[in-house]
This record gives C-alpha cells, structure tokens and sequence, in this order.
C-alpha cells in the first residue's frame, strides 16, 4: 500500500490484512518473538520500572526546553563544520535534500533506515530527479524491491515471510535463490557493496542528537549506516526536531532503553556517534556532511498538554509489538508511514486533520499494552481517547453515533429511564432470546454475533433483584468484626491523610 | 461506616447474579452493602467513543448516588478505572464537580481490591474442585494495577487447578464500542482468545469483568464449547456455599 491512505478507511484495509493468511502469520511470529525478547531483556536488566521513569523525566526535560537544546545541538554540530539546515515541513526539507543533490551531480544516494525520510517520501523524490536511492537496510531494501512501504518501525518487511523474500530476490538477482536467509542476505550484501562504493550521498535518519556536543547517533545492526556515514563524500541525515538529548549521560540511559524495548538487544550490533565530517588525521567519513533538522508537524504538539508527551517517543517499536491489534492487521492497515499504537496516534496529531483521519484512532481497544511497553511511559491509550474527543468537540462525529450518544445520555442520565429501558429490552427481546442466547445477525447485532452469541437478559435485573435479597442477607449476617472494623477504619483514615495512590 | 455496591449496567442487566455474590461474601464479614438505586453507568461507552458531554450526564449519577458513602465497590476493573483514571480528566474545567469526582475516585474499589487490601481477606474459605484459568482484563490490570489480588484470592481456593492462560495479558478483544465499530478486527482478537482457553482444557474461564467475560463467552458459547465463564466473586461465593 503506498500513499493511498486517503483512498480508504483502516476498516477496508484491515479487511484485506485480516484476509491475508501469510501477513498474519509473519506479523504474529515476529512480534512475539520481540516482546518475548524485550520481556527477558528488561528482566535481566533489572529495575525496569525506574529505567522506565529516568528515560522519561529526560525525554520530559528536553522536550520542555527544546529551543534551549536545539540551539546546543546547532552551536555545536556547526563548530564541528556540519551544515546545519531547519526544513518548516516535508516540501523544504525534500527541497533542501535536492538542492545538495544537485550540487554534487549526484548519480546515486545511498540510505541507511529512517523513519523521516519515509515520512517525507524522499526516494520519490529522488526518482523524479533521476537519481537512484538505494536502500540498504535488508529489510527497507526488500519492500523497496516490493514497492512497498514499510509496515513496522523497526521491521520495515515483517509482513513479509522468507519464501516471498526469497521471490523478490531472486528476481533482482535472475535466478532462483533458496529461501534461506544466510544465502539471501549474503546476495543482498554482496549487491549493496557496489552501491555503497558508487554513490555520491549517503542519507542517513538520526537515533539521537546530543545537544552538548553536536553528534548525532545511529543504532543499527548490519553495518550499512556504517558504510552510509563513511564511504560517500557527503552525508545528509534527516533528523525530526524532537531527536535531541542533552549530553551523552542521557544517551546512556536511552541506550540502555532503546534497544531493549526493541528488540530485546541489550545493545544493537553497532552504536555510531558521528560528530562531523571527516578530518585531517580520520581514515575515512565524509568530506562534507549536512543536517537537516524536520519540523513537518511536530512543533504543532508544542504546548499541547494532551499531546506534547507523543514528543517523547524514541521509535523503538515496543508499542507495535504489544499491541493486540497490531499482532491481527500489521502496519499497513493504519495507512501511514507510523503505524501501530504510536501511528494511530501520531499520523493525525502530525498532519493535523483530525476529520480525515478519524478512523485511525478508533482501531484500538485502548487496552493499554501500547503504554505499558512503551520505555518513556507515553500514554498512548490515553491520547487516542483524546483524538477521538477532539473529533467529536469540532463536530466531525458521526450522525448516527451522535444520534446514539444524545440517547445514551438520555437513558443513563436518569436511573428510572435506565430501568425502564431494561424492562422494554426484558420483554423485546422475547422475539429472538432462545435458551438465554440471542443468535439474530440483524442490526447493530450483525458484527457482534457473526461470532459470538449475546446472552439475553435474565427476567430480573439486579435493581429489581434488590430489595428481596438486601432482606435475605439482613435475615443471615453476622456483625462485623473488630478486626474488620478496624482495618475499614484504617483505610479511611489513611485515605484521609495520605489520599490513596492511583495507577 | 457505609459502604456502597456500584453494580455497573451491565452486571444490573445482564449479570445481576454477580452483584448477588459480591453482597453475599461480603456480608460473611459483617459488611452490610448498600445500594443506592440512582446509579447508572459510569459513562465509558460515550467517553471512549470522544463524547464527553455525554459521558459526563452518566457520570453525574454516581457522583451524587455515592456521595455519602465511605467505600464504594465494584465487580468491574473496566468500570473502577473510568472513575479512578478519567473522571478527574472528565471533569477539568468544573471545580465543584472536580471535587466530588476526586473524592469518588479515592472511595472507590474494584472487588478484589477491597476484599484484598482494605479488608485484608485471602482466603475466603472456599472449594472449588475444578480447572480454571484465569484471564486478566487490561483496564484492572493496566489501568488499576490489580494483578496480584484476584491471583492471591484464587490460590487460596482449595481444590482448585489455576491453568495458564496463554498470552493471558493480549486484550480479548471487547473494548466496548471498538467491538461493534470494529467488529472484524475485534472478532480476530475474540477468536484467538477463546483458541487459547480451549487450550488450557479448563472447565470454567474466570475474571474481573463481565465485558470481558461476555465477548469471550460469547465466542464460546458461538462454537458450541460447553466452558463456564464466571466473574471471580461467582466462583468465590460458589466455593463458600461448597465448603
């Protein structure tokens, strides 16, 4: 699924995800494996919970003073001799991409994985001008080779099993290759190796910016953002404005959060921290190197206090991996370049149109694994209940659900009205409850009992049940206790002096 | 002291026989609950669909149904963390009922959490020779942190097999409105729940919440298997009358 997300609502594409046998299974496989991962990983680590709590006060601080450090990073990273570039949305920072392009009549541009060059659709783009873009992450190469765009965060080609790799391969490789990964990756590698060395840019995406010191820092665990960063002469690393922490102390505890939550690593296979071109003494690195630091919607959270805290995400994935929605449809029924937890609430709060996007935030259960999992506590749960607020508030809600709520609010405003209700539902109902079960599919019955049965009401609801059984239990109950009377007394007083603690 | 039962629309209509077993166990204590008939519904189904205007018409009901009681219960997580995790959120912009939600919100208890931590009860004294297994609804757990009361309560039931649920903490898919609006997502995550009960071969699936508990009954019961789905004040009070 490429751009289309406007074409379709996530209901007809989580139709076709939930159709599609293969994505299910490839979707459930590696996502289990990376929670299973993060689960032990975090347990060994020890302490989870106030790692948790740290990498959140740090995301909190910066994000509250983010012109302070991004003024740091900028300082810094041009003393180094970066070219430092700030791009208001995707349109400037595509045109700032091109326009140093074009000045090194630039063939090819090599990339290793970011997330903001997906959001900024840069290959496109680079297309259009003529020049090749090379993906050279495995898995951003594979749905590249597919036309597709990536489905997870981190696993850009999880909905995609060996033997549908191994066909796409070996079409770019024009013969048959096995399904075997060491074989297939070992084709890949061998192929990008040529790309890396004819290739005049090298794009890279931005983990971390480090505000003291003006690095910016790349995980990775294949070594091509490696080969990116120093092989061709320029580098330009796309970085969202949020990507900055203060000093390499805070990097610390985001590299002990980060790969964790990901792929239960307790660090990727390399950690790089770039702090410039190359100099006189280095080996190797970029004669010329730029930073192009987006905006693109993420200055709009600024000051918003339901939605600032969306500033603190590190892209580690951990919300798409636990989520139970995620696990049956995948990343492309969100419809965005984010999906998951984090997409469903992103995407809108980035592009901000809430009408348009208003379905995405209804794909959840607001179950609350997304929060749980997230390693900067961000309450995602919470936020896609306010998307949907912010709907209804600016009159986008539905008629027939606005119809709905007005006689929600009608019935459960009154418990009189509420008890009638379940009167005329006791009796209505004796035209379809058989044997306490209603099995009709008509109606707003059809989704719920195309796979469930509704149980019918029993004849008397507990209201009604009420004063028969208040007498009952009277007739039988013992007096309390002087132990349970204390302890009652106790947690009122408690209560009265310490309030209570709420999770 | 005057402790309070919110029963929750969907115990009061559909499920008036949980209400019934919390009142009975609680009165083992001397615990004489009260019901304050004003009481409707804590107003989720309109605050998660964003109707917040709504929510708060529902919401005002047990504001003022409870607002002399000194403890409020209730068989739900779902419905204890609407009023302990949104109401104050709900109510914002409205001092005087931001006051009479905070206070409800300190009063108010789901089930295992009065039996476990005010009234420090662990073992009820209850048989129940049957497999079980036991899942944990999100909003009890996630919401409210109750994890280790309802298991202390279970271990203490004699006779009785606690089977694990596999991947017992993925939601089973009821979410309330989500499970009409997004009825086919919803129905895959049901439908993998239910696979997983069934293969734990227990004979009765227990939990916290009658939404829960509903959707995945439901799914049972559509499947023709002959599984008992209870709320744990049900299983509770059934061992007591057994003991």
């Amino acid at each position: 699924m490429s751009h289309g997300q406007q074409a379709s609502t996530v209901k007809e594409r989580s139709h076709i995800a939930l159709n599609n046998e293969f994505l299910r299974k490839a979707v459930k496989f590696t996502t289990e494996r990376l929670r299973n991962g993060k689960k032990k990983a975090t347990a060994e680590h020890g302490n989870w919970e106030e790692w948790r709590e740290r990498g959140r006060q740090i995301r909190l601080h910066t994000i509250a003073h983010l012109d302070y450090y991004l003024n740091q990073f900028v300082e810094n990273a041009r003393a180094n001799g970066v070219h430092v570039h700030f791009a208001a949305d995707g349109k400037e920072a595509v045109e700032l991409s091109m326009k140093i392009a074009a000045s090194k009549q630039t063939r090819s541009v090599v990339k290793s994985k970011s997330m903001v060059s997906e959001e900024l659709h840069i290959n496109a783009a680079l297309e259009k001008m003529g020049i090749e873009a090379v993906e050279t992450d495995l898995g951003e190469y594979i749905i590249q080779l597919a036309g597709e765009t990536p489905s997870h965060i981190i696993i850009p080609a999880i909905h995609k099993n060996r033997y549908q790799i191994a066909e796409l391969l070996s079409k770019e490789a024009g013969e048959t290759l096995p399904a075997d990964t060491s074989i297939l990756a070992g084709f890949v590698r061998r192929k990008l190796r040529e790309k890396f060395l004819d290739a005049e840019i090298g794009m890279t995406g931005c983990n971390f910016a480090i505000a003291e010191t003006g690095s910016m820092v790349l995980f990775e665990n294949e070594g091509n953002a490696r080969m990116v960063s120093t092989v061709p002469k320029t580098q330009i690393t796309l970085m969202g404005m949020e990507r900055i922490v203060p000093t390499f102390a805070d990097l610390e505890v985001m590299a002990t959060l980060l790969p964790r939550s990901a792929t239960g690593q307790k660090l990727t296979v390399y950690m790089s921290a770039i702090s410039g071109p190359k100099r006189d003494a280095d080996a190797d690195g970029p004669e010329e190197m730029h930073i192009i630091i987006v905006d693109n919607g993420r200055s709009l959270q600024l000051g918003d206090p339901e939605f600032q805290e969306l500033l603190n995400c590190i892209r580690c994935g951990a919300c798409l991996n636990a989520c139970p929605v995620y696990r049956h449809i995948g990343g492309h029924a969100y419809g965005g370049t984010y999906s998951g937890p984090i997409g469903a609430v992103l995407t809108p709060a980035l592009q901000s149109n809430v009408a348009e996007w208003d379905d995405i935030a209804n794909a959840s259960s607001l179950c609350g694994a997304c929060y749980e999992a997230c390693p900067v506590k961000i309450p995602l749960h919470d936020m896609l209940v306010y998307l949907r607020n912010r709907k209804v508030e600016k009159g986008y809600g539905q008629t027939a659900e606005k119809i709905g709520m007005k006689g929600f609010a009608a019935i459960m405003s009154n418990s009189k009205r509420m008890r009638s209700v379940i009167k005329m539902g006791q009796i209505g109902q004796k035209l379809v409850a058989r044997q306490g079960m209603i099995k009709t599919k008509i109606g707003p019955l059809k989704g719920w009992n195309s796979v469930r049965h509704l149980p019918s009401l029993p004849n008397q609801s507990f209201r009604e049940r009420w004063e028969t059984l208040e007498q009952e239990v009277q007739a039988s109950n013992p007096a309390m206790s002087d132990e349970v009377r204390e302890r009652m007394e106790q947690a009122l007083e408690q209560r009265k002096n310490e309030g209570r603690h709420h999770g | 002291m005057k402790v309070s039962l919110f029963i929750t629309c969907l115990s009061d209509a559909i499920y008036p026989r949980v209400g019934e077993a919390m009142v009975r166990l609680l009165a083992r204590y001397g615990v004489q609950v009260e019901f304050p008939k004003a009481q409707t519904c804590c107003g989720q189904p309109a605050f998660n669909s964003g109707y917040w205007d709504e929510a708060r018409e529902s919401a005002r009901t047990l504001l003022a149904a409870f607002e002399d009681s000194d403890f409020v219960i209730s068989p739900s997580g779902s419905c204890t963390g609407m009023i302990q995790h949104y109401y104050p959120k709900l109510f914002e912009k409205d001092p005087i009922m931001l006051k009479k939600a905070k206070q409800l919100q300190d009063k108010t208890y789901e089930f295992t959490q009065f039996l476990v931590q005010v009234l420090g009860v662990k073992d009820v004294g209850a048989v129940f020779p049957h497999k079980v297994t036991y899942h944990p609804s999100c909003h009890g757990s996630r919401l409210l942190g109750i994890k280790e009361e309802p298991l202390a309560l279970m271990e203490n039931v004699k006779g009785m097999e606690l089977i694990p649920l596999p991947f017992a903490e993925d939601c089973c898919g009821f979410g309330g409105t989500f499970a009409v609006k997004m009825s086919e997502i919803s129905a895959a995550m049901v439908s993998e729940k239910a696979q997983h009960v069934l293969e734990t071969e227990a004979e009765v699936l227990v939990g916290l919440d009658m939404g829960c508990m509903m959707n995945i009954s439901g799914n049972l019961m559509y499947q023709g298997k002959p599984i008992r789905v209870m709320h744990l004040a049900e299983l509770l009070y059934e061992g007591v009358k057994q003991a």
